[in-house]
């Protein structure tokens, strides 16, 4: 320390060094913010150079000049763009995103509806596929190499090579089809009773279970087999604490920032990369909300959609850093 | 019972063949009196409508976008809504394409075919109880017909001038004479609304058979009974759940494993394997719509009417139908009409596969290298395979074509109506005025193969004001030799309409006016229990 900087000038530091954890995700935070920000900006000029606007997708070959006119008249499309991106951005920031202009429904409510029901799916498929993962994972450490984790291997290897929508198919034609057990489509819809949701819901949420498993399970054995080979879990071998209670209570936790990670990814692909899957079993979630407009050209709702996937990503990411930082504490005290 | 015979029973069951027609034919076939008279009454019986039930559709083309509003009806899912709950003032006949009346009761033209009055029928209610009335029509066409519409009829009622009632009746005066007028107010977006939709477009009230219980938009809508409704002869079913199912592979699921008991737009691909499963019934309908290869007349080469021919003797139509369409299709004859159009211009000659003749015209055209031919699987189902299939007819020919992958998205913008030579789809129309009007007239905002003809337009707007039946098809049968002759359009095949349903829905009516039963098929089919 030769040059100590003094603490009155710089208050921040002065934090930082009082509070390192808070501090640092205080950062994580603001960096959250700002990157929001710049993928709003990546979002309307995207969409902007777009081949073709609304009006003429829109109306298809029923359109008329006319009412091609009428509708960009009628939706302020004349005007500069700059001036439409701020008017957006502030009332998004209010939670207004405008009322579609295909079917002039509020979009904000619309998507509400959309997001609870593939936060609804995503949550359902979370629930069984993380403690199923993390379970299997340190499993199949247990038995390592010899049957019982090859056999998860192979399985697990298996699913993730199939394309999600293959996997869809397999499973509604055997159980749908064939054994006439499940409900298909699993459309679901306001009236529908808490159970009737679940068994509608039973055969996307089996496909979501066996597409993420296998990336989940797999990094949580890798994670574990790592820290497993250092020197403290040798000590622990040494001296004489069963295999798998040097797994839970030893190896485990040192290999959770990982584990959290690859955790986070896969629940952001479980709410936004779902689309295929969506459209398979017919469920109305935000993915085929998205697709429907980008067809159309219907702006509000896929800046809408866009902004609000980029935010769960964003979210899930910091909230893995964070978890990350808080489960080592090495990188608490970055240097 | 040959197929011929089975055809013919099912039109009876369908309600579309009298005694006297299914007898003659019958017998002609080689059946004697007695069979003949037996399978009449068996079919006849089976024709008997049975209420009650509920019925699921699996329809492709719903989506979040999807407006309540009639006027923007756009999709085919909200098309068939819209005949649930909603009625026009006419309506077109499922087997002959005539207008018959509905909310109309009848109607009269001027001698010129300028002013038409309509008599609109009396006692009809609304779902809301309130009677419909004279005003309630006016203001609806209207709405459709003001400038500033964004209807999507307002293309087609472009011509009224005004719209006003007289007494209880609706006076139409156009900007000219149109024998078709009746026909064109059965679009689909012309449901007659309280005051016109003007309050509330989206309320979904109208005079149909079936009351909107619930909807959202691409994924489902539900609908009970009209209990008041002004017509016996529809609505069997007591409630009809319509699910949006845009995933193929989706709707042949739900179909098959019995979860929904009607679907759409059954790929031609894997009709054969639909086929296959115990319960399923496939229903193909001839219908309007065509597949084309347009060429501009006005860029070069194709300004050249010996390319033009020589591109049009180069293409293989019965191999189209058979490997595109899988057989559910007709051949076309390189003009937009075919035999389901009133006043078809029968007894033209079937234009065919010709190399040497594609050769001779060829050569006379004086052009070299190759023909560059863009496309897209947008453009039509399986656009790309045909575009390959027409190289290969084209290369027998001495004739090279370059095939040109174009993105899917943008394709309307950029390519069609663009470049001088791709591939593209046609709706019907439901007349051939409205057909030629859209895409053949000079002044036409499609024409999509920059055909203009100031000859053809004075045939065609002669046409158009004409009310003898037997001079009309003169003039259409001139105006369907220039366009196969001298036109810029391919016309390789019309498809048929490919739908299904399990074999509980009774009476489906192959209408040839759209698909799914011009719209209409929750209305008119009943469930055997």
């Amino acid at each position: 320390m030769t040059n100590p900087v003094p603490s009155n000038i710089l208050p921040g530091l002065r934090l930082r060094q009082r509070f390192p954890l808070l501090a640092l995700i205080l950062e994580r935070f603001v960096l959250s913010i700002v990157l929001l920000f710049a993928v709003s900006i990546l979002i309307f000029g995207g969409l902007e150079a777009l081949p073709g606007d609304f009006a003429t997708t829109y109306l298809g070959q029923s359109a008329t000049p006319q009412a091609v006119a009428n509708i960009r008249q009628d939706l302020g499309l004349n005007r500069p763009v700059t001036t439409r991106y701020v008017e957006w951005l502030g009332n998004a920031v209010q939670g207004d995103f405008g009322t579609s202009w295909a079917s002039k429904n509020s979009v904000s409510e619309q998507i509400g509806k959309r997001l609870g029901n593939s936060l609804f799916l995503a949550g359902f498929a979370a629930v069984i596929s993380v403690p199923l993962a993390v379970g299997l994972g340190m499993f199949s450490v247990h038995f390592r190499n010899r049957l019982p984790d090859k056999i998860i291997n192979v399985i697990s290897l298996a699913a993730i090579s199939l394309p999600e929508f293959f996997i869809g198919y397999l499973l509604i034609l055997f159980f749908a089809v064939k054994l006439g057990i499940a409900t298909f489509p699993a459309t679901v819809y306001d009236s529908m009773s808490f159970v009737e949701r679940l068994k509608a819901i039973a055969l996307p949420t089996a496909t979501l279970v066996l597409v993420v498993l296998a990336h989940m399970m797999r990094m949580t054995r890798a994670a574990i087999l790592s820290v497993m080979s250092s020197a403290y879990m040798e000590t622990a071998e040494l001296k004489g604490l069963s295999a798998f209670r040097s797994i839970v209570k030893h190896a485990a936790p040192n290999a959770l920032a990982p584990i959290i990670n690859v955790v986070a990814l896969n629940l952001a692909y479980l709410i936004v990369g779902v689309v295929v899957v969506e459209v398979v079993f017919v469920y109305p979630g935000m993915g085929q909300y998205m697709v429907d407009a980008v067809t159309v050209r219907d702006m509000p709702v896929v800046q809408a959609c866009g902004l609000i996937f980029a935010a769960v990503y964003i979210f899930l990411n910091m909230t893995a850093d964070i978890l990350a930082i808080v489960a080592n504490p090495r990188l608490r005290h970055p240097r | 019972m040959n197929d011929y015979t089975k055809y013919l029973a099912s039109r009876v069951t369908a309600g579309g063949l009298s005694r006297r027609e299914f007898m003659g034919r019958a017998m002609a076939a080689g059946i004697t009196l007695a069979v003949a008279d037996k399978l009449f009454t068996e079919s006849a019986e089976a024709a008997e409508p049975k209420r009650g039930g509920h019925l699921k559709l699996g329809l492709e083309g719903g989506a979040a976008t999807d407006s309540k509003d009639p006027a923007k009806f756009l999709s085919q899912f909200m098309f068939c809504i819209g005949r649930c709950w909603g009625d026009m003032l006419v309506e077109s006949d499922p087997l002959t394409g005539a207008a018959v009346p509905a909310l109309a009761e009848s109607w009269e033209p001027s001698k010129d075919a300028v002013t038409w009055t309509f008599k609109i029928r009396k006692g009809v209610k609304f779902h809301d109880g309130k009677e419909m009335t004279i005003d309630d029509v006016v203001a609806t066409l209207k709405r459709h017909t003001d400038k500033k519409s964004e209807s999507g009829a307002l293309g087609v009622l472009g011509s009224i001038k005004e719209v006003k009632a007289d007494g209880g009746n609706l006076v139409l005066t156009l900007s000219e004479g149109n024998a078709d007028m009746p026909l064109l107010l059965s679009d689909y977006h012309l449901v007659i609304q309280p005051n016109g939709g003007v309050d509330d477009p989206l309320a979904s009230i109208g005079t149909g058979p079936y009351k909107l219980t619930s909807f959202e938009a691409g994924v489902r809508a539900t609908f009970e009974k009209n209990k008041d409704d002004w017509r016996s002869d529809r609505g069997y079913v007591d409630s009809i759940e319509v699910i949006g199912m845009n995933d193929a592979t989706a709707r042949i699921a739900a179909l098959s494993s019995g979860q929904v008991h009607y679907i759409n737009r059954v790929d031609p691909k894997t009709v054969n394997l639909l086929k296959r499963a115990p319960n399923v019934e496939i229903l193909s309908t001839a219908g309007r719509g065509h597949y084309v290869f347009i060429m501009h007349c006005d860029k070069a080469p194709f300004d050249n009417n010996d390319l033009r021919l020589a591109l049009k003797y180069a293409m293989d139509r019965e191999t189209m139908v058979q490997k595109i369409l899988g057989g559910y299709g007709k051949v076309g004859n390189d003009f937009p009409i075919n035999s389901t159009y009133a006043l078809f211009p029968e007894g033209i000659e079937q234009r065919v596969y010709d190399p040497d003749k594609a050769a001779f015209h060829y050569k006379k055209s004086g052009h070299s290298g190759s023909v560059l031919l863009r496309t897209s699987e947008v453009a039509f189902p399986g656009g790309v395979d045909a575009a390959v299939l027409y190289q290969e007819s084209c290369k027998k020919a001495g004739i090279e074509i370059e095939v040109k992958r174009e993105p899917g998205d943008g394709y309307w913008t950029n390519v069609w109506n663009v470049q001088p030579f791709s591939t593209s789809y046609w709706g019907g129309r439901p007349t051939q005025d409205q057909m030629y009007s859209t895409a053949y007239l000079s002044t036409a905002d499609w024409n999509d193969t920059k055909f203009k003809r100031p000859d053809f337009d004075k045939l065609l707007l002669q046409a158009r004001s004409e009310l003898d039946e037997a001079k009309r098809k003169d003039l259409y049968r001139a105006m369907a030799m220039m366009v196969r002759d001298e036109g810029g359009v391919i016309l390789p095949m019309f498809n048929d309409f490919v739908n299904a349903s399990t074999k509980q829905v009774k009476g489906y009516v192959h209408d040839i006016g759209n698909d799914m039963s011009n719209g209409y098929v929750a209305t008119r089919v009943w469930l055997d229990a």
